[in-house]
């Protein structure tokens, strides 16, 4: 009973803070934020008084297997939930920011307009898909390496609940126009500052797991995700000091300004890509491969390397994005050479992922869990290999400010982040609810095919895209005057951005596949079907082969 | 000279000279043969236990 | 914990078996990039190079980027011109760092969906920059630009234009204190015609001062947004002569 009145104290406290926040808030943005968190509290408040558990409620509304397993699997199982319907939410919004630019008409101003839109799209994948991918992963797989439960298993879920707090704060923001506009750091400062404490917790969570481990050696992929959590707090603080204007209000100002901020800013978005979208992905690759090839690692020798070159090169790539800009030029050298020696590590990864599979290429064709993996590691081998030509200078003067590098980011992000978590979110299910398999092997392998035929057709119309405008930028007569006005090239695009939001909407249905395939699976359906390989018996072939063993 | 002439000349020189003698020192550590058999426990630690608590 | 293989454990498997050294590795390893790329900038001479005519923005320029950021203008404009001869033909003279000198956050952007707009400002009138943002199509009919008539309809709420300076002061931008003090009355002041301008130009040297939305009885955020469009790239005069003697000699660059 104390310990319900006392949970109840609290929520009154910040239900009360939040209204005091409210009244004295400076804009319409901090006082909704205001609102939100009140609310959140409220329920709470309300929750708790009536002593009504609303987890248990959801436990088995979510069909969470009962009671204490070998490992604590609850915020894995919360996790994965979670990451499918921000996955669902991030594509929703991509597909609306592509028609829009195919038909402006859908803009619906204010909230809904381009500008407010694509922050929540960005975020939405980036953060909330990616991140919940990487919060439940992470967890299962510390789990497991170090053959402990979780350490501050409450300290486990705040991290997850505060997580989800932090991408509604953010995402109603930019809606609301709450948003520093530094691209992939829009969050304002009290936003930051939660997803602040919620990462310590995330890393105490973490670390406090491998130090009660079982298991002497510390495996591979808790490195890459160690790393991940580690930098990204570094980038994140770093990028994200300000000074507010008011206590009671959202709006900020950068502690950097001018070419400064801009490098900073640099310094965290390319590693935003390298850490939270590589080193943090690389850890599953290593994890999760294995497991579904049911064979080790290629070389774990390789992955040392891997993984102490790529955190030491990935650092210093981000001028690159700031090539022939006011940077000064030795900036934008280092960052052109590091970019392309980053080439090397990156395919080291790949490679390594891949010849896991060595002895065992038939799964590729029987198993579309293994296809998914191999596919997103060739995305990734593709879009590591892009991105150091396009931080060249030369090609970069091409290809900056044009659709080649949404092209890019969308090849590394649909290809490798998207395939991959796919892929971990079908060896999960199944294993996390108790489930023989997923409910349909054939939707995954429709899943397949509809997000690889999507990517290929954002890519290449981005491609098309990028190459056409930035062509057309600086396309002379022989009078030597320009050919074409700006407002040119945007007519010109149009049919790429149609094309574009046609892949986007394949990849959208693949996403709609995998929801329907884990909501019955969690259900507890499994769909009655023909197997995925039907090989006709061929009686000549079936004898034993008498040469030397095939290994 | 300035700050600027004095670093770009340390970063021409000899600064990236000892970046490549330790990335190539780095490199090539794990390589050395006393490893071998650790790695591939290691690399093994995640397949030996069958009962992942599913 | 399980039994360990008799044979010396050699420093990388040490590593591997204690995760606070491998915690504080793992974070010098990713720091070293960052500090020696970053931190230059900071103390360099010749990272920002000295020219005339910056100034800090005017109150209601600075409501008006406020604006821009809000709308995340950045996802579709740039602001930097490359130096090459096609950018600088069509946007003008390329961007200098000190143009952006006292941008918090710089707004340099990534991507040019519509054209850059570091050198936007004195290029259109008022009236086409309010007719463009109201309705992009009506102007420019191939355009893709998102409608923000709303700007036009409602009115421009500072909070607290003194604390917006004053944190601006804070992060490094040289108000005065009579600036502070005056933030109120200069915001007001710069969308009114009939107001008495001289103070606020010798402060704010090359202000326009005027109504920028075509409605002189409300202060909206339409004259927010397009006195801070039209003050674009108009301080420094990269043009003069002793602005290219300067450039001339620049290193590093």
């Amino acid at each position: 009973m104390e310990a319900v009145l006392g949970r109840a104290g609290l929520w009154f406290v910040i239900m009360f803070l939040a209204l005091a926040a409210y009244v004295g808030a400076q804009d319409a943005g901090f006082a909704a934020h205001a609102v939100v968190v009140g609310v959140i509290a409220f329920a709470f408040l309300c929750v708790t008084v009536m002593r009504y558990d609303p987890l248990a409620r959801a436990q088995s509304m979510f069909r969470m297997p009962p009671g204490p397993s070998r490992y604590d699997d609850d915020v894995v199982r919360w996790g994965v939930i979670a990451t499918v319907f921000w996955g669902m939410a991030g594509f929703l919004a991509g597909v609306a920011i592509a028609l829009q630019m195919v038909f402006p008409a859908l803009n619906i101003e204010p909230w809904l307009n381009f500008g407010r839109l694509r922050p929540l799209h960005t975020s939405a994948v980036i953060f909330a898909f990616g991140g919940n991918a990487l919060l439940a992963t992470s967890f299962y797989v510390v789990q497991r390496t170090c053959r402990t439960t979780l350490a501050f298993p409450s300290l486990a879920r705040f991290v997850f609940w505060g997580y989800q707090l932090f991408i509604v704060l953010a995402a109603s923001g930019y809606l609301l126009g709450v948003t520093q506009s530094k691209e992939y750091a829009e969050p304002e400062w009290y936003v930051d500052i939660w997803l602040t404490i919620v990462w310590v917790a995330y890393f105490i969570v973490f670390v406090g797991t491998i130090v009660r481990r079982h298991e002497p050696h510390i495996y591979v992929a808790n490195w890459f995700y160690l790393a991940f959590i580690i930098t990204i707090a570094m980038l994140h603080i770093v990028n994200n000091l300000a000074i507010p204007v008011s206590f009671l209000g959202s709006r900020s100002y950068s502690a950097f300004g001018g070419v400064q901020d801009a490098l900073t800013q640099w310094w965290y978005g390319h590693n935003a890509v390298g850490f939270f979208l590589t080193a943090g992905f690389l850890a599953m690759m290593y994890y999760f491969v294995p497991k579904q090839a049911e064979r080790p690692v290629y070389s774990y020798r390789l992955s040392i390397i891997h993984f102490w070159s790529l955190i030491f090169l990935y650092i210093w790539a981000g001028p690159h994005h700031l090539h022939y800009t006011a940077l000064p030029d030795w900036a934008q050298t280092l960052g052109m050479v590091f970019s392309i020696i980053l080439w090397m590590p990156s395919w080291g990864g790949m490679i390594n992922g891949l010849m896991t599979l060595n002895g065992a290429w038939d799964k590729v064709r029987t198993d579309p869990i293994i296809r998914m993996m191999v596919m997103s590691l060739a995305f990734y081998g593709m879009s590591t290999f892009e991105g150091p030509v396009m931080s060249i200078k030369a090609v970069n003067s091409l290809s900056h400010y044009t659709d080649w590098t949404i092209g890019h980011v969308h090849s590394g992000a649909l290809g490798w982040n998207g395939m991959i978590t796919f892929a971990c979110v079908y060896f999960l299910v199944p294993r996390l609810w108790g489930r023989e398999r997923m409910y349909s092997m054939r939707m995954i392998n429709w899943h397949f095919w509809l997000a690889t035929l999507g990517i290929v057709f954002y890519a290449a119309s981005m491609w098309v895209a990028g190459l056409t405008q930035g062509l057309m930028w600086r396309e002379y007569d022989a009078n030597g005057y320009l050919v074409n006005s700006f407002v040119d090239t945007v007519a010109a695009l149009k049919p790429m951005f149609a094309a574009r939001a046609f892949g986007g909407i394949l990849y959208l249905a693949g996403g709609v596949l995998l929801t329907y395939n884990v909501w019955m699976t969690i259900a507890g359906h499994l769909r009655d079907e023909a197997p995925m390989t039907d090989a006709k018996h061929n009686r000549a072939a079936d004898r034993p082969i008498t040469a030397a063993p095939a290994e | 000279m300035t700050d600027y002439e004095t670093l770009r000349q340390f970063a021409d020189s000899f600064g990236l000279l000892v970046m490549a003698i330790i990335f190539l020192a780095l490199c090539a550590w794990p390589f050395r043969p006393g490893a071998n058999e650790r790695n591939r426990h290691a690399a093994n630690s995640i397949l030996e236990d069958h009962e992942d608590g599913e | 914990m399980s039994t360990e293989p008799t044979q010396a454990t050699s420093r990388h498997q040490k590593l591997e078996r204690n995760i606070t050294l491998m915690a504080i590795a793992t974070l010098i390893t990713v720091s070293i990039g960052g500090i020696v790329q970053i931190a230059p900038l900071f103390y360099l001479d010749n990272t920002i190079e000295k020219v005339d005519g910056m100034r800090p923005y005017t109150p209601l320029e600075q409501a008006g980027r406020d604006i821009y950021v809000r709308e995340g203008c950045y996802t579709c404009h740039s602001q930097m011109i490359r130096p090459f001869r096609d950018e600088v033909e069509r946007y003008g003279p390329y961007s200098l760092a000190a143009e952006s000198m006292y941008d918090h956050p710089f707004q340099w952007g990534s991507k040019r969906t519509g054209p850059d707009l570091a050198r936007v400002g004195d290029r259109y009138s008022d009236e086409w920059h309010v007719q463009h943002l109201k309705d992009p199509q009506s102007v420019v009919p191939e355009s893709i630009m998102p409608q923000y008539s709303f700007l036009a309809e409602t009115d421009l709420k500072v909070a607290d234009p003194e604390g917006m300076l004053t944190a601006l002061r804070r992060v490094g931008v040289p108000y005065t204190d009579r600036d502070i003090q005056m933030a109120e009355a200069d915001l007001a002041a710069q969308a009114d015609p009939f107001s008495n301008r001289e103070d606020l130009e010798e402060r704010y040297p090359k202000t326009q001062v005027r109504d920028f939305d075509g409605d002189p009885d409300r202060l909206t955020e339409m004259d927010a947004l397009v006195a801070y469009l039209q003050m674009l790239g108009t301080l420094v005069d990269v043009k003069s002569a002793a602005a290219q003697q300067e450039l001339a000699e620049e290193t590093g660059r």
